[in-house]
């Protein structure tokens, strides 16, 4: 059971043209992110996905159906493919309640699958209310669970937390997490924040410029084996402070773990705010304890 | 007197109503059309709907009873195989209307459209619904205060229509004549009392509505809100 993706579209974007080429097989059941910048074509993959941006050519099969193939013309519309979308501005239909828009959903109605899903995602005191009484948080609670109301195989949200702030992203991540625990779906994440990558994901593939240039478990594809460190941690560059001769640089690794390392200005050159960095340590030996 | 009053006035709302109905009809399609299609002739078609904005109402007038006349393939075909002659009747006034009220109907429809955020067709599509689906539960109530611009605009302007219906209509009581018609008409024979009554009913209905749409509209932002 995997998805099998081959797909070749001409692209604009504000770089100019770009060939997003994308050829990748993924297990079914896992958590995947798109990482990548932004413009890299990530997004364009996942509507490819969701069927909303058809590829010039190629071939597109999710769970042994054929989604999309330009040899055999077919070209399964979003309404067939089975899956939940989020989008980036949650879509949520201003005239209906946060019961309405879950209910809309459903092809036919199943009150207890609403219900489920408004406790799971602790909306139940809003159920009555329209999406603009509410908050950026509760809002992608709602699309998050309006996209889960159709018990989808494959659930794709596109860049769902960028418009939060920090603490709001770590508590919907975990929501996100849990909503793949519990019910099940393959959920394919757009993101270009590493936390989340580390946070979320069991797998994930890197896109740059239209290509995938790396694909595997976030540990993996981050790290960086040529090192040969005895201790690797993957981060964030959060903030470099010049100090008389020295310059702190504070890291945030994947964990939500802030590691302050020291650094000569030849070290700290190259590297500005939001850069990914390895921190390695070669000279000691980690030591391990039972706490 | 007074029955011929009420019969001018009855005639005007006849037929801004039926105009106001049947372009709904046929604007929701269109506007939808403009809205989303990526058709190569489409500003074409734009430029066609919005044509009546601004021609004179006797240039379209004029055409348009060139067309019904029998002595012309449309007007011939209509009166040998159905048997109606349009000109200076009240079927043909209410198809000049219809076509001259086109962009009042449809430019607010399309804009309202136009101005919905791409993701909720979108969303309505991965959630598993259908184009109507989508149309009826999710853009068209989500356009409310554009539909109710569009359809009082529609009737307004119909109300208070003048060339197009003295063209093709003419000016035949309980027929064609309608208030704004009528009320040229009185002050020509120097009976300003009687175009003093017309006059204020016409400005007192398009001042009520206008109020409506506004208040209305109005309304709408805070409905949002709950």
């Amino acid at each position: 059971m995997a998805i099998r993706i081959d797909i070749k579209k001409k692209m604009l974007s504000a770089n100019g043209e770009m060939n997003l080429d994308i050829n990748t097989t993924l297990q079914m059941g896992e958590l995947i992110t798109l990482f990548g910048p932004s413009g890299a074509g990530k997004t364009t993959l996942l509507r490819i996905m969701a069927g909303l941006v058809q590829p010039d050519s190629g071939h597109l099969e999710v769970d042994g159906e054929t989604w999309f193939d330009s040899n055999k013309k077919i070209n399964l519309p979003p309404q067939q493919r089975g899956i939940g979308f989020m989008f980036q501005d949650y879509a949520l239909f201003p005239n209906m309640t946060v019961e309405e828009n879950l209910a809309f959903a459903q092809d036919e109605k199943d009150n207890s699958r609403i219900t489920e899903l408004i406790d799971t995602f602790g909306l139940n005191e809003f159920r009555k209310r329209k999406p603009a009484g509410l908050s950026g948080g509760q809002k992608q609670r709602v699309a998050l669970a309006r996209a889960l109301a159709r018990k989808p195989n494959l659930l794709l949200l596109d860049e769902p937390l960028s418009a939060l702030d920090a603490s709001m992203r770590t508590s919907l991540q975990d929501e996100i997490a849990r909503a793949h625990q519990l019910f099940g779906a393959t959920t394919l994440l757009v993101s270009h924040d590493m936390n989340e990558v580390f946070r979320l994901s069991t797998h994930v593939v890197c896109i740059e410029d239209g290509g995938i240039s790396k694909s595997g478990s976030p540990e993996k594809v981050f790290s960086d084996t040529s090192i040969s460190g005895k201790f690797q941690v993957v981060g964030q560059v959060a903030r470099i402070d010049k100090q008389d001769v020295v310059n702190i640089v504070t890291v945030i690794t994947g964990s939500n773990m802030i590691v302050k390392v020291i650094a000569v200005d030849d070290d700290t050159q190259p590297l500005t705010e939001g850069d990914r960095v390895l921190v390695f340590t070669k000279a000691f030996n980690p030591i391990i304890k039972k706490i | 007197m007074d029955s011929e009053f009420l019969q001018t006035l009855w005639v005007t709302f006849k037929l801004a109503a039926s105009t106001t109905v049947i372009l709904m009809i046929i604007g929701l399609p269109v506007a939808y059309f403009l809205a989303y299609s990526r058709f190569r002739f489409r500003p074409v078609i734009e430029a066609l709907v919005s044509m009546p904005l601004v021609l004179p109402p006797s240039v379209i007038g004029y055409y348009i009873l060139v067309a019904y006349s029998p002595q012309n393939w449309f007007g011939r075909w209509l009166n040998e195989s159905l048997g109606i002659r349009l000109a200076f009747s009240f079927q043909g006034i209410l198809i000049a209307s219809v076509i001259f009220s086109l962009p009042f109907m449809i430019q607010p429809l399309q804009n309202g459209l136009r101005a919905l955020p791409e993701s909720f067709r979108e969303a309505a599509y991965t959630l598993g619904k259908s184009k109507s689906q989508t149309f009826f539960r999710v853009l068209l109530p989500n356009i409310k205060p554009s539909v109710i611009t569009a359809i009082a605009l529609t009737f307004a302007h119909c109300i208070g229509e003048f060339g197009i219906v003295l063209i093709v209509g003419g000016n035949m009581p309980g027929q064609t004549r309608v208030a704004s018609i009528a009320i040229y008409d009185e002050v020509q024979s120097l009976n300003f009392n009687m175009a003093n009554r017309y006059a204020f009913v016409l400005f007192a209905i398009s001042f009520i509505l206008l109020t409506v749409i506004y208040s209305i509209n109005k309304k709408h932002e805070t409905w949002r809100m709950m």
